[in-house]
């Protein structure tokens, strides 16, 4: 069969991820949310060590967990907080309280570099399952709101007198948010789930007119990312999580320098 | 028939209170002026008008499946965000394709339908907006001094429009504007706000009302007053201002 292979599950896996995150990372870049996505990443750390204290599934624990900080960050934002400090304090507490947890459970061998930059080799079919079941309800939401998400994200005001709730927008996104961070952890980890989400984005942007093609622009970008990393995690014996990060970083430089350029010689007099 | 009215309405922002019993309705086909200096909330009013602002007191009754059409003052889109003039007339219902070339061409505006709305000097800004918000064909047109950054005969053939607009759609308007002479000869009834209402009805008679006077000064020197008006009612006559420069 084709899933016994490590290799194959493991592509199958970041991409699920991948077509998830850089969609939803779009909103993300729009919305200056990037440090939110940290927090909430970081808060799936904390309730990996409560799952594997209670012994339930890590999933569960990392999904609750990210569902309390992301709905918490999102109620504080209208309320007029400092968002930047805000966001800085939640995102870095909640990673040295989910480290200092981790340190209690003695009895339990846990390899904590697994849940910090991921363990894709190691996906079962059991987890694909888990994946590609919470991609596919994050692209679904995203679809299904796409109009009124858009509208909220262009001008909460504009939302309003045309009936749309950006409150309620603003619920479906973070949502998604702590869905795509309990499904990422396997893949990239939690150190490393922020970039899934704003690199691919940032490297669709100066390819894109519209935010639709910024969106599967980004999510090609995830995809080409995934499996070039992949390859060259394999190939160079690197970790994979970071080597997936580190290509797509390297597409956003291409694609940001390239955009420079290309606007300098337009700029340029004709001679 | 009335689109909206107000019972009232108060509305505090951080602990104070600016806007304070306001009683108002909007009845269609009419167009409305709210005139106030700096502070005086009339764009609370507005963003209270659409939902946007949670009130502390009163209510607002809306007919129902009432359509508003809003043109906010300033519309900042995130660099981020990759947004052309075809996209942003789609929002938040996409339109066709007919539909939007005919929005343009009757904001006069030439086929910009793939440019980017950066890339827009700031008279086809507003008339893009505007043109968004007919798209959604409103029972009630909100405009938040929406000739901001337009020179004086672009934002004359804006007013035009707005009339041409209230007649083809035979909707209500309701604006804020800092421009009181053209203001006032387009609007049926004009309403001085400054915290709560106080005056309203027919141009002429509210601009002979000892309340907008005292906001406002009489005359062009009062347009100018406009701007250098200190919030409160305790005025001078208007030749102090002239006096202190």
């Amino acid at each position: 069969m084709m899933l016994d292979d490590f290799l194959i599950r493991a592509a199958l896996a970041g991409l699920g991820v991948a077509l998830a995150a850089a969609p939803l990372g779009s909103f993300v870049v729009w919305r200056r949310m990037a440090y939110f996505g940290d927090a909430t990443a970081h808060a799936a750390i904390l309730g990996v060590a409560v799952a594997l204290a209670v012994s339930t599934s890590v999933f569960v624990g990392a999904l609750a967990m990210s569902l309390i900080m992301a709905t918490t960050v999102s109620t504080l934002s209208g309320r007029g907080f400092a968002m930047d400090t805000m966001l800085g304090v939640l995102a870095h507490s909640a990673l040295a309280f989910g480290l200092v947890a981790v340190s209690f459970l003695s009895g339990v061998r846990i390899d904590l570099m697994a849940y910090l930059f991921g363990d894709i080799l190691a996906v079962s079919r059991g987890d694909l399952l888990v994946i590609w079941s919470g991609a596919a309800l994050v692209i679904g939401l995203l679809i299904w709101r796409w109009q009124a998400l858009l509208t909220a994200t262009l001008s909460p005001d504009l939302a309003y007198a045309s009936g749309i709730d950006p409150r309620r927008e603003q619920l479906v996104l973070t949502l998604s948010l702590a869905v795509v961070v309990a499904v990422a952890i396997k893949v990239v980890g939690v150190l490393l789930i922020a970039a899934m989400l704003i690199v691919p984005a940032a490297a669709a942007r100066p390819l894109s007119a519209t935010p639709e093609r910024m969106a599967v622009i980004a999510a090609l970008i995830a995809c080409a990312s995934t499996l070039g990393g992949l390859r060259a995690a394999f190939h160079l014996d690197t970790p994979t999580g970071p080597t997936i990060v580190c290509v797509a970083a390297l597409i956003f430089a291409a694609t940001t320098f390239g955009a420079m350029l290309l606007r300098r010689r337009q700029d340029a007099p004709a001679s | 028939m009335r689109l909206i009215e107000t019972k009232g309405l108060s509305v505090r922002l951080g602990g104070t209170e600016v806007l304070h019993d306001v009683n108002f309705f909007l009845e269609r086909g009419e167009i409305v002026t709210i005139v106030g200096p700096n502070g005086s909330g009339k764009s609370t009013l507005l963003r209270a008008m659409i939902g946007a602002v949670r009130l502390s007191a009163g209510s607002i009754h809306r007919a129902p499946d009432l359509r508003i059409g809003y043109v906010p003052q300033k519309l900042h889109i995130d660099p981020t965000l990759p947004m052309t003039v075809t996209r942003f007339l789609g929002l938040p219902q996409r339109h066709k394709d007919t539909d939007l070339r005919a929005a343009l061409e009757q904001a006069g505006l030439p086929d910009l339908r793939d440019r980017q709305m950066a890339d827009l000097s700031g008279g086809q800004f507003q008339r893009v907006q505007l043109a968004r918000a007919l798209l959604e064909r409103p029972d009630l047109l909100i405009l938040d001094e929406a000739t901001q950054g337009l020179d004086q005969p672009g934002s004359a053939a804006f007013y035009r429009r707005i009339e041409e607009v209230r007649r083809d759609l035979n909707c209500a308007v309701l604006m804020v504007s800092h421009e009181l002479h053209v203001v006032m000869s387009a609007s049926d009834r004009v309403i001085c706000l400054n915290g709560h209402i106080c005056c309203e009805g027919h141009p002429e008679i509210v601009a002979q009302a000892e309340e907008y006077r005292a906001l406002f000064g009489s005359g062009t020197q009062g347009a100018l007053a406009l701007y250098r008006h200190e919030h409160t009612h305790l005025h001078d006559h208007p030749q102090s201002h002239k006096a202190a420069e």
